[in-house]
């Protein structure tokens, strides 16, 4: 698989080669509707959303992506089981108080999950870390610590691990350094793991 | 835009109390242009006092009480979409109601008129769809009252609406809203020009009806919005008049509200619309909300506003959550407003740009046959 750049995300371009022309899509913590909007256009899937920033809730729905304006972690328990093929964690799972909770309920609701976050076991936030002896800030990590939306700091290995004990299976993964897959040591050298699961 | 209002006549409609009502009248305005495959009409359903003039302005100079969400470019654009708003049964701008002449008698029907339904309001309203040749509406939306009118229209007639957008409304009306209403009737009822509904020879119960209408005033604001609006502001004064004339800006503002509300609506239509208001409970005969709500097929849009206290947003969730229940099309916002439960008719910024994307993909999809 070749990685692609899709609205300036390196992720969104693996994730819209994941999910199969017409399948039916949740995308949590949506944003602007952005990869939501392009998997309508390009895969004509049955998308849906879920946001909590008004605004940006707003800006899906203004093109043309159905929304639900609510928090994540406490909107999930309504859909039924296996209600979407595809739900979509993207860049978000470090931000969210329940992190087990929600990957629990993705793989409820959805036949398949794909999560990607920012690996915190990247040589060059562990090299930040030892030589500033402060909370490491870099490209992906840009955030003073007092305010940084993230409040895990997962790496590669933790989430294989949590993946492991919990018994789900790993269908997929690819890591991404830049617009780049990389394929050797990736706790060491992906920014970006992308990972799809099931139960 | 100078609009005229048109009506259509009914011989009949039966009502959700057994009784028919015979003899019946619309009064309807339209807007835009209906397309070659009938395809592209929105029907607007108006709140409790509304009327059929929503856009442009009449003969008597009025604007239409929508006009800053409908016309070429606004959020219901004129320019794409055909148009149409109905004065609801049991109104008194047009359609059949109580101060209306009961044909039986040649008098005007009073509180004989029988007790209505938002379920009656919607099928007269399907009625005239019909009769206009449109077999499906793009969409039907409306705030508050007009929200309940859009649920009903949802699950009574689900082939007929491809969308389906209720702002500030509720599936039910909570214990809160049937008392408001019911503080509005009982001072009408009080008032001793109302003689039992039987007052057209005469003076209407005008105290009694200014009443009813300061009190719903009160609760389509937001302590907020009153607070922005008026404070402590005195009103053409300095100092206290301490005596019982208006002292406060707020006080002058809802006696004006109430006196140019009786000139423009009848005491009797109060009566019977806030009934048909409290009854109206989609649940009834369903074991759920989420079980009444399986006989719709359409997509929703539902909006709620941060400072309406009268329909709050839990009452738009519990919708939105029993068709997220169903895996069903839903789309929520809740926007972010000072207004109070009349945000749905003022602040219209954000509205437009959800709802002009909105409509535009159940017109894409709709055209796409799906």
């Amino acid at each position: 698989m070749k990685v692609r750049e899709v609205l300036g995300r390196s992720d969104y371009a693996l994730i819209s080669e994941l999910v199969p022309q017409g399948s039916q899509v949740l995308d949590l913590g949506c944003g602007d509707g952005a990869l939501l909007a392009f998997l309508q256009a390009t895969k004509g899937v049955e998308a849906r959303g879920i946001e909590l920033q008004p605004e940006l809730v707003q800006a899906a729905v203004a093109r043309g992506v159905p929304v639900y304006q609510g928090d994540v972690e406490s909107s999930l328990s309504e859909y039924p089981d296996k209600a979407f093929d595809y739900v979509i964690l993207s860049q978000t799972v470090q931000e969210t108080r329940r992190p087990l909770h929600i990957l629990t309920q993705m793989l409820r609701i959805g036949s398949h999950a794909i999560i990607a976050f920012p690996n915190f076991g990247h040589w060059r936030v562990r090299f930040a870390h030892l030589v500033s002896g402060r909370a490491p800030r870099t490209r992906l990590f840009p955030y003073a610590w007092h305010d940084s939306p993230n409040i895990h700091f997962l790496t590669v290995l933790d989430f294989e691990e949590l993946v492991r004990a919990q018994g789900w299976s790993m269908e997929r993964r690819f890591f991404l350094s830049g617009h780049k897959q990389v394929s050797g040591l990736p706790n060491l050298r992906a920014e970006i793991a992308v990972y799809m699961l099931t139960k | 835009m100078i609009t005229e209002t048109q009506t259509v006549r009914f011989p009949e409609l039966s009502l959700d109390s057994g009784e028919t009502l015979r003899g019946l009248e619309v009064a309807y305005e339209a807007y835009g242009k209906l397309n070659e495959r009938r395809s592209n009409a929105i029907l607007i359903l108006h709140a409790f006092t509304g009327d059929a003039h929503a856009a442009g302005v009449d003969h008597e100079g009025k604007t239409g009480w929508w006009d800053n969400m409908l016309g070429p470019g606004k959020a219901f654009d004129t320019e794409h979409y055909y148009v149409l708003c109905a004065n609801v049964l049991g109104g008194c701008r047009g359609t059949t109601g109580p101060a209306s002449t009961n044909p039986a008698t040649g008098k005007p029907y009073g509180m004989s008129f029988p007790v209505i339904t938002i379920g009656d309001m919607v099928r007269l309203q399907q009625m005239l769809v019909e009769s206009l040749g449109i077999r499906r509406l793009l969409a039907v939306t409306g705030g508050s009252m007009g929200g309940m009118q859009a649920l009903e229209w949802a699950v009574s007639f689900p082939d007929a609406v491809c969308a389906s957008i209720p702002i500030a409304a509720t599936a039910r009306s909570s214990a809160q809203q049937i008392a408001f209403n019911e503080v509005g009737r009982q001072a009408i009822a009080a008032d001793p020009d109302f003689r039992g509904g039987d007052y057209y020879a005469g003076n209407p119960p005008a105290r009694g009806l200014a009443v009813a209408r300061m009190v719903g005033h009160i609760t389509y604001m937001s302590d907020e919005s009153m607070r922005e609006k008026f404070g402590r502001r005195l009103r053409g004064r300095e100092e206290f008049s301490f005596g019982f004339d208006v002292d406060f800006e707020v006080e002058s503002y809802l006696r004006y509200r109430g006196s140019q509300f009786v000139g423009r609506f009848d005491a009797n239509s109060y009566l019977y619309i806030t009934k048909a208001m409290d009854y109206f409970d989609l649940t009834a005969g369903y074991p759920s909300l989420a079980a009444s709500l399986e006989r719709a097929r359409c997509r929703f849009l539902v909006i709620s506003f941060t400072s309406d206290w009268l329909y709050p947003s839990y009452q738009s969730l519990e919708i939105v959550n029993a068709l997220r229940g169903r895996n069903h099309d839903v789309t929520y916002c809740e926007l972010t407003s000072n207004y109070g439960h009349d945000a749905f008719l003022v602040d219209v910024g954000e509205q437009t740009g959800i709802l002009r994307g909105f409509l535009a993909r159940c017109q894409r999809e709709v055209e796409a046959g799906q």
